[in-house]
């Protein structure tokens, strides 16, 4: 940040650091006094003539506070609020001023460079995205975790060779990049080299560079309704597209889930996605319908599945569920019967038992309670 | 090169550098639909969040639509106001919005006048998807004397908070919560009456939907005109005839005196009288303290409170009690047209009828909506009895006329009743900016200089520009006079005025844009700044066409202080016709 400071010439420097990490803030406070001990933040640092100081300013649990415009507003004392650009911060930021944002990632690279050079650093990475990258790898993978990687690892790498491979042995199915605004890429991407091109050109993006991972048990419109659930909580508010248009997102897709979609709610999902990337005011909402959008492109059988047979091919979604007794495994004892909570099992001791559908409300509990697996969930 | 190039809907045009798109391309007539934008020019007023997303355009090499109102225009931009990738994007964000509003327009007080509501109208929308699902963002409903919030409806365009902070500088309203349930509203959630609002009612104004709207009398009228044992008269502000007629499709700036008068006859009013009148008694009573004021002050008393402040605009009161607490003696005590008006009616004109006080009722037609909260005030009731009963707007009495089937534009032209009906030009020009201190000097210099006027017309002291200073010479005596018009103005004048800044005699406040004929109760000018402008403009000539025209010389004035008050500023009037003034303890 001093060095960058150096470049533009500032004097000051602010680090927006969340309230709810209070480890990263005293570690960060500690390091900052190290600094300042060492002459190298402060007054005339290291005889250069040049001063430069840092201030911690906190968050207050908001996602959309990462947003620059946003994050400057926040610090102003404002409300976290995105404005339009431009004009650009570089232009007019902080209390008008022009002002240099940058992501604590992108400010660690400029060491290394200085020391080891452009040309080193250009020697890693692919043609357009250079150096390393930092991912946060998690989900149904056996090595979760912080990586550092060159660009242009593939995603295959990531996944198999860091990761671990899936736990348990299950299929891979998917993997989230970027984020809850990121999109959901699939086998066929899994040699992608990772950069920020090719991942825009997929459907997703880089993001914050998380990297979720899902295998067959994820039921990708469950996932999709997750990450709009997210994203409703954390819009600002200002923009309509974003405000209301995510919310009615979220709510489809939770019909969908819920059994009641239709074929042209998944049609005014898509019309209704790109409207909002097309017309929010900031990233936030440029982003958020991606985990939609990429899984009707990616994933549309399964979300025919739960409109038109009105099935859960992972068998995730609960009111997709569908229980049934298995005539052969049966032996008639009636457990099932007694412990449903709705009374939607019928059945003669000795005789094999059946399921009402139409009166089942996919509890599990005779699922739990039969001894001898004769309970069938799909 | 101040000027760019740029192709609008393949016209090629020049414009200053720094005009937005939706600027250029109103240069050119394209009008591109908008909702939370709002420039109100020559008044200093804009609201651009670029929220609303409505009046997004195509621009050739950019990923996304660009909303025109907030992106300036760039050499050699082409812009698409109208591709088919832009109509669905408008369609789609209007049927968001409308998702989450109310579906009452059949009975909503703004249907009609509603800026939403002529969007879908003009995109055509007829159809609104997901609605099974919906959830909508509800909140709890406030009612205040003179406003009304059902937020319900608002579409967070922030019109109202831009201009209750940024050009009001009251501080009433703020965004609050976050996402879908955000919405503007005063902090805490509080109701308007618990806040620093001081009722001016810009909010009201300025705001697209039936968010915010007026308190709604006309029940009350009608009550009151059907009740048999009430004598029903009623009062007319100045502003009122310059814009009324605008609620029948009359050009802004039409004067309807004679058919205002002659429609309030038709719907029932016992008297139709005029606050003009009061207008005059007002400038009786303020002209004789100002002159006591200045004489007292010229001659070295140090104990006078000097500049004198009018004190006709309730919302500048309030103002004035919530953010000057320690200033509360400066302003005049004559209370304000509206409310002399009542105190004589109830006094003065109840003993010649011959009727008691709770007999009669005071209606007044206001271009206000803080004179519903005045008529209100506890300090004007007398034994539990309000001087004024109920203050309606000019859009009220539109509706009236309206529901009573009176066609406006083929009434003759009446004159007011005797003996509140009489008024001079000075009365008239109340309604704008400068004309309450125009009027006020017009008789002071005659009282004090002993001169009588060559020309009555003190063309310095009129405008639209929002703080204006002006030295007018009594004589030998130059007397300083500030004017402000918007409450951010008269904050700057009178922070001014406490630094040391400004020296003045005399100022007059008016908390609306261009003075009362921009107040919160005419006609919407959706954003049409010339409208205020031909309602001033026809007030001045209304002046023009009066053959008296210094307050002084009302007959009907000169005859009610002969008859009854005895002189201004004497122990009657100071009962009847002044007042004092209150902290407000809320943020102060």
């Amino acid at each position: 940040m001093a060095i960058c400071g150096y470049c533009i010439g500032a004097t000051k420097g602010l680090v927006y650091i969340r309230a709810e990490y209070p480890l990263a803030i005293r570690r960060l406070r500690m390091a900052i006094e190290q600094a300042r001990g060492y002459g190298l933040l402060g007054r005339n640092i290291m005889d250069s003539g040049f001063d430069f100081d840092i201030e911690l300013r906190y968050g207050a649990g908001a996602f959309v506070c990462g947003e620059e415009t946003a994050l400057i507003h926040s610090m102003e004392g404002n409300r976290g609020e995105p404005t339009v650009k431009p004009p650009f911060p570089a232009e007019k930021g902080y209390l008008g001023k022009p002002t240099n944002v940058n992501n604590v990632e992108t400010l660690a690279n400029i060491p290394v460079i200085l020391l080891r050079g452009p040309e080193w650093f250009s020697s890693i990475g692919t043609e357009r995205s250079k150096g390393t990258k930092v991912f946060a790898l998690a989900g149904k993978i056996n090595n979760v975790g912080l990586i550092e990687v060159p660009m242009g690892t593939t995603l295959r790498e990531v996944i198999f060779e860091i990761g671990g491979g899936i736990k348990d042995g299950k299929r891979f199915k998917a993997v989230q990049t970027g984020g809850p605004s990121g999109g959901c890429l699939t086998e066929k991407h899994l040699d992608t080299p990772i950069d920020f091109d090719n991942l825009l050109a997929a459907g997703s993006m880089m993001g914050s560079g998380g990297m979720i991972v899902m295998d067959e048990d994820d039921c990708m419109v469950s996932v999709a309704s997750f990450y709009l659930d997210f994203t409703v909580e954390e819009s600002c508010g200002k923009c309509a597209p974003c405000r209301i248009g995510n919310k009615r997102l979220h709510e489809i897709l939770e019909k969908i889930c819920g059994g009641r979609g239709t074929e042209d709610d998944i049609e005014y999902l898509k019309n209704l996605g790109h409207v909002i990337k097309d017309t929010s005011l900031c990233g936030l909402g440029q982003t958020s319908p991606n985990p939609v959008l990429s899984t009707i492109e990616h994933f549309y059988p399964e979300y025919l599945a739960h409109v038109r047979e009105r099935v859960c091919p992972a068998g995730k979604c609960k009111a997709l569920k569908h229980y049934s007794i298995l005539g052969d495994k049966c032996t008639g004892c009636t457990a099932c019967v007694r412990t449903c909570p709705v009374g939607a099992i019928v059945g003669e001791k000795r005789q094999p038992h059946r399921i009402d559908n139409n009166l089942c409300i996919k509890c599990g509990a005779c699922y739990s309670k039969c001894k001898f697996l004769a309970i069938n969930v799909r | 090169m101040n000027k760019v190039s740029v192709t609008i809907d393949n016209t090629r045009i020049e414009v200053e550098k720094g005009t937005t798109v939706y600027h250029a391309a109103k240069s050119i007539g394209i009008n591109i639909p908008a909702l939370c934008y709002m420039n109100l020019e020559h008044l200093n007023i804009e609201n651009c969040p670029g929220g609303c997303r409505i009046c997004v355009v195509e621009i050739e090499g950019r990923r996304n639509l660009a909303p025109s109102c907030s992106t300036p225009c760039a050499e050699g931009m082409v812009i698409n106001t109208h591709s088919g990738r832009v109509m669905n994007a408008r369609s789609t964000v209007l049927e968001l919005l409308l998702s989450d509003h109310p579906k009452d327009c059949l009975v909503c007080a703004k249907s009609g006048d509603c800026d939403l509501q002529d969007l879908s109208i003009r995109l055509g929308i007829r159809e609104i998807h997901a609605m099974e699902n919906a959830e909508m963002s509800i909140y709890r409903k406030d009612s205040s004397p003179a406003l009304n919030r059902d937020m319900d409806k608002c579409v967070m365009c922030r019109r109202c908070e831009t201009i209750c902070n940024k050009v009001q500088t009251v501080g009433a309203l703020c965004a609050i919560n976050r996402g879908f349930m955000s919405v503007v509203a005063p902090a805490f959630q509080q109701d308007l009456i618990d806040s620093p609002c001081v009722f001016c009612g810009q909010c009201v104004a300025v705001c697209p939907t039936g968010a915010l709207t007026a308190v709604d009398h006309t029940p009350k009228i009608l009550r009151a005109l059907a009740d048999p044992s009430k004598t029903v008269v009623v009062q007319t502000a100045p502003a009122v005839r310059a814009a009324l007629g605008e609620e029948f499709g009359m050009e802004p700036g039409t004067l309807v005196t004679g058919k205002m008068v002659a429609a309030l006859r038709r719907l029932g009013f016992d008297k139709v009288f005029d606050t003009d009148f009061a207008a005059d008694l007002t400038i009786m009573e303020e002209g004789a303290e100002l002159l006591d004021r200045i004489t007292r002050h010229l001659a070295g008393d140090p104990t006078v409170r000097l500049p004198i402040l009018t004190s006709c605009c309730p919302a500048w009161i309030n103002f004035f009690e919530v953010y000057y607490p320690t200033m509360l003696d400066v302003p005049s005590t004559a209370r304000s047209p509206q409310q002399m008006f009542g105190s004589i009616a109830k006094t003065y004109y109840a003993e010649k009828l011959g009727i008691d006080r709770r007999d009669l009722v005071v209606v007044s037609v206001m271009p206000c909506l803080a004179k519903k909260y005045e008529c209100q005030r506890e300090e004007f009731f007398v034994d539990g009895n309000p001087d004024v009963d109920f203050a309606i707007s000019t859009r009220e009495l539109a509706a009236l006329v309206e529901a009573y089937d009176v066609n406006f534009g083929a009434l003759p032209d009446e004159d007011f009743d005797t003996p509140l009906g009489e008024s001079s030009g000075a009365g008239v020009i109340f309604g704008a900016t400068g004309g309450v201190i125009e009027a006020a000097v017009r008789t002071a210099y005659e009282v004090y200089t002993g001169q009588k006027l060559a020309d009555v017309e003190f063309r310095e002291l009129r405008g639209f520009e929002g703080i204006r200073t002006a030295t007018v010479d009594f004589n030998g005596t130059p007397i300083n006079i500030g004017i402000a018009h918007q409450l951010g103005n008269a904050r700057k004048l009178l922070d001014g005025m406490r630094s040391g800044m400004y020296n003045f005699h005399a100022i007059e406040i008016m908390a609306c844009p261009g003075g009362c004929i921009g107040g919160a109760g005419q006609p919407f000018h959706h954003c049409d700044t010339d409208r205020i402008k031909a309602r001033m403009e026809a007030l001045y000539r209304e002046d023009t066409h009066k053959a008296i025209r210094k307050s002084h010389e009302n007959p009907d004035v000169l005859r009610l202080y002969e008859e009854f008050l005895g002189e201004p500023l004497n122990e009657k009037a100071h009962r009847l016709l002044h007042t004092h003034y209150f902290t407000k303890e809320k943020f102060s």
